[in-house]
């Protein structure tokens, strides 16, 4: 069976001495399709093997995978890459190390020296021309602050802060 | 004796004599439905002399059974037992049935509540599980059913009586909630485990209604915040509460509230707080409760710590608590405070720092002082050293859980085989244990399977994706087999890391006491799932995710799935095909099949590939809630 085949070669691959963690499989990549979780309605049992994809750092997390339930997760460390428009390079932070939006707010404006506007509900942040938004799970592009603090540290997986004339305003995008 | 009582003792005798007599004639008599009218007793003898004993009208010899039997049953509490009583024969079923007091349904969906109220009607607690385990995990659709509206509405009206539920993973919503509070006004005991659907809302028209209520437990629960202060809808007067455990619920609640509550429930034992509860707070209850056997700690972790301002005696509310035994919470922990809980050190059997980033350098003065732990979770954080720490000291240990402090399959994993063996070596009389870790040998697993004969509950976690040994290179079906072969009274097993058929063969041929089996990305072939249905007769819970397996091994457990409680394969190579053809082969076996999470938008599962089979034994046919998604076959 070909799965038993692709089984065999993972045996062989998993014993061998290599640099990487055991169970990267650069190599299995040619042979199998590499898939996203997410996008694949149907998952194949050869694509639930191997989600990873060539270039690091982290493997496409497996649904359900390890068995730990989702309230036992906020213990971990959750760094989300922060860029902002203009800077040379990104930073990482640790969305735990905060408990609201207020001292997010602060530490991002301490960290790429700026003031972010006043935020309201109905205009988003106005009065300085940078916009925190953030990447959610579905992979939209969200403005900070309007979902409750809990929701946003849990569904952000990266941060950009638009600056001035490139953040489009909100009526524009209407 | 007197005259009349040497009377009445031989009229005594007489009928059970003549029930005897009655018995040897014919045992049609003995089973035959209701009532005992003494005319089927006489048709039974027909010709007989002993009609004449009707003008006394003596207790019909089937009254004096049930009468005898409802006196006898009333000690017996086991289900199994009583399980096979009520198999006897008619009498005694119908006695069994009217005797038992604690129902439990493993599957909520094995029976409609017709049936349990019309089959018992004297119930008084009620046990209730719904979804399988693996919906924990995301493996399940939301809105699959498990609802708890049909039996709280079946229950009241058959139940007024009724005093304790018992929910695991069912979805439970206010309307439930309200309707159970008003239904029952004995209602003593509250516990929701794992699950959803209600809020805070719900809660308070517990707290308000059930003027009885002594157990109010909320175990890893989706709580969701209506706002509603429900502490404060506690009625003003004492109360009867012996347990009170939120510390599930995430929403902040109102501590004035809570502290008064306390100080007028002069009962409570059990208080497990949420993680709003900071330090302050919490010494404030233990202050007033220090009769408390059980603590849920809060947070751990001071509010305000102001320059030059007195801080509480943390210690000193720890030392006045004489009688905990059983510490958990920890959820936000400031290290330098966990010292205060040493004065309860010695007398603890349970821990549960399974919240809290703990080192070994943090558990070590703790730990050493913990001498009656029988119970201990942590995070790995405690890593191999604070096992061996733990392993130096808790001889009493009976329960180890070790949590991943980072649940990513790549993340670095500070625990090992090292810490497993230690915990073999030093705690002989473990009888569970659920370990998470990045790497393991089958040294360490056979070590523990030598060391720990008591083991009856053995799941271990490799999160790292068919890892195999990693000082050996092979794979685990040596280390899991030795855990089959020597843990003679294993009943729970879960397996991970690289495995081959083999491995399952071993478990088909000493596994004879499992009844539960956790399979996730191990086996070959069909042939691994075929030795576990043919090998384990006391198989009840199988759950299997992406693994090998298609319909030809789904085919070779036909004769088992009747006696089983359920099995779930999920991401296997299953047709359906296969799955139809057993549904159609077992009419008492409900067959589901249905998709991922991903799948909503798809109306049905097209196509013959099977994303995941749910199937389990039922007596009243499909369920008629299933949702879109959910074909049964």
């Amino acid at each position: 069976m070909a799965y038993e085949k692709k089984v065999n070669e993972l045996n062989l691959k998993d014993t061998e001495l290599c640099l990487g963690l055991p169970g990267r499989t650069e190599e299995i990549k040619e042979e199998q399709e590499v898939s996203c979780v997410k996008s694949n309605n149907k998952r194949q049992f050869e694509e639930t093997r191997d989600e990873e994809e060539s270039t690091p750092p982290t493997k496409t997390q497996i649904v359900g995978w390890p068995p730990v339930r989702s309230y036992r997760k906020n213990n971990s460390v959750s760094y989300v890459k922060v860029s902002m428009d203009g800077a040379p390079y990104l930073r990482k932070i640790d969305l735990k190390t905060y408990k609201n939006y207020p001292e997010l707010l602060k530490a991002l404006e301490n960290m790429f020296k700026f003031t972010v506007g006043e935020y309201s509900e109905r205009e988003g942040y106005k009065g300085s021309g940078f916009v925190p938004t953030y990447e959610d799970k579905d992979g939209d592009w969200m403005l900070v602050g309007d979902v409750p603090w809990d929701m946003f540290s849990s569904s952000c997986k990266r941060l950009r802060i638009m600056k001035g004339s490139d953040a489009p305003t909100l009526d524009a995008s209407l | 004796m007197t005259e009349e009582e040497e009377d009445s003792s031989a009229k005594m005798s007489e009928d059970v004599k003549r029930y005897l007599k009655l018995d040897t004639r014919s045992s049609a008599a003995a089973t035959s439905e209701p009532p005992c009218s003494s005319s089927s007793s006489a048709s039974a003898l027909a010709n007989n002399k002993s009609r004449n004993f009707k003008s006394f009208e003596p207790p019909c010899p089937d009254h004096v059974l049930e009468n005898v039997l409802e006196n006898v049953l009333q000690f017996l509490t086991s289900r199994c037992d009583r399980n096979a009583v009520s198999l006897v024969c008619r009498s005694w079923w119908r006695v069994e049935a009217q005797t038992r007091f604690e129902v439990f349904i493993g599957n909520c969906y094995s029976l409609s509540p017709l049936r349990l109220t019309h089959r018992f009607t004297r119930v008084r607690s009620l046990v209730l599980k719904g979804k399988p385990r693996f919906a924990d995990f995301n493996l399940m659709p939301r809105n699959w059913g498990a609802q708890f509206a049909p039996w709280v509405a079946a229950t009241a009206k058959a139940y007024p009586w009724l005093e304790k539920v018992h929910l695991k993973r069912m979805f439970v919503t206010d309307d439930d909630l309200a309707l159970l509070a008003e239904s029952f006004p004995g209602f003593k005991e509250l516990t929701l485990v794992c699950c959803e659907g209600f809020g805070t809302s719900g809660i308070a028209v517990v707290a308000n209604k059930c003027r009885q209520l002594k157990v109010l437990d909320l175990l890893e629960s989706e709580v969701t915040d209506d706002e509603v202060d429900w502490l404060s809808c506690f009625p003003a007067s004492e109360t009867h509460l012996e347990s009170l455990s939120f510390d599930c619920v995430e929403s902040p609640i109102n501590f004035k509230a809570l502290e008064e509550l306390v100080v007028r429930s002069p009962f409570l034992k059990k208080l497990r707080t949420n993680r709003f509860v900071s330090l302050e707070v919490l010494h404030r209850l233990m202050v007033r409760a220090p009769q408390l056997t059980s603590l849920g700690t809060g947070s751990f972790s001071p509010e305000n710590v102001l320059q030059g301002e007195q801080e509480p005696d943390y210690a000193a509310a720890f030392r006045a608590c004489k009688s905990i035994s059983c510490l958990s919470g920890f959820r936000d922990l400031t290290p330098e405070y966990l010292p205060a809980i040493s004065p309860v050190c010695a007398n603890l059997t349970s821990l549960n720092f399974s919240y809290a980033n703990i080192s070994p350098d943090m558990l070590k003065p703790i730990i050493r002082n913990c001498h009656n732990i029988r119970v201990f979770w942590a995070l790995d954080s405690i890593c191999d050293e604070g096992l061996q720490a733990v392993a130096a000291t808790c001889k009493e240990l009976r329960e180890l859980r070790v949590f991943p402090f980072d649940p990513r399959e790549d993340s670095e994993g500070p625990i090992s085989g090292v810490g497993l063996q230690a915990i073999s070596e030093g705690c002989r009389k473990l009888e569970s244990i659920l370990y998470f870790c990045q790497r393991m040998t089958n040294g360490a697993v056979t070590a523990m399977s030598e060391n720990c004969p008591q083991l009856t509950v053995f799941r271990l976690c490799i999160m790292g994706r068919h890892r195999p040994d990693h000082v050996t290179g092979k794979p685990m079906d040596v280390g899991f087999g030795a855990i089959v072969k020597n843990c003679k009274k294993l009943t729970r097993l879960a397996v991970s890391g690289l495995l081959t058929d083999e491995a399952f063969s071993y478990i088909g041929e000493y596994g004879k006491l499992i009844r539960t089996l956790s399979v996730a990305f191990a086996g070959n072939s069909d042939r691994a799932l075929r030795y576990v249905l043919e090998g384990c007769p006391k198989l009840q819970k199988l759950e299997i995710r992406d693994s090998p397996f298609g319909d030809v091994g789904l085919r070779s457990g036909m004769h088992r799935y009747c006696n089983m409680r359920f099995v779930w394969l999920s991401s296997c190579v299953l047709s359906r095909g296969g799955c139809r053809e057993v549904a159609h082969a077992l009419p008492n076996v409900v067959v589901e099949v249905f998709g991922s999470d991903d799948d909503d938008d798809d109306d049905t599962v097209t196509g013959d590939y099977v994303e995941t089979l749910y199937l389990y034994r039922s007596l009243d046919g499909p369920r008629k809630d299933a949702p879109k998604f959910v074909t049964i076959l």
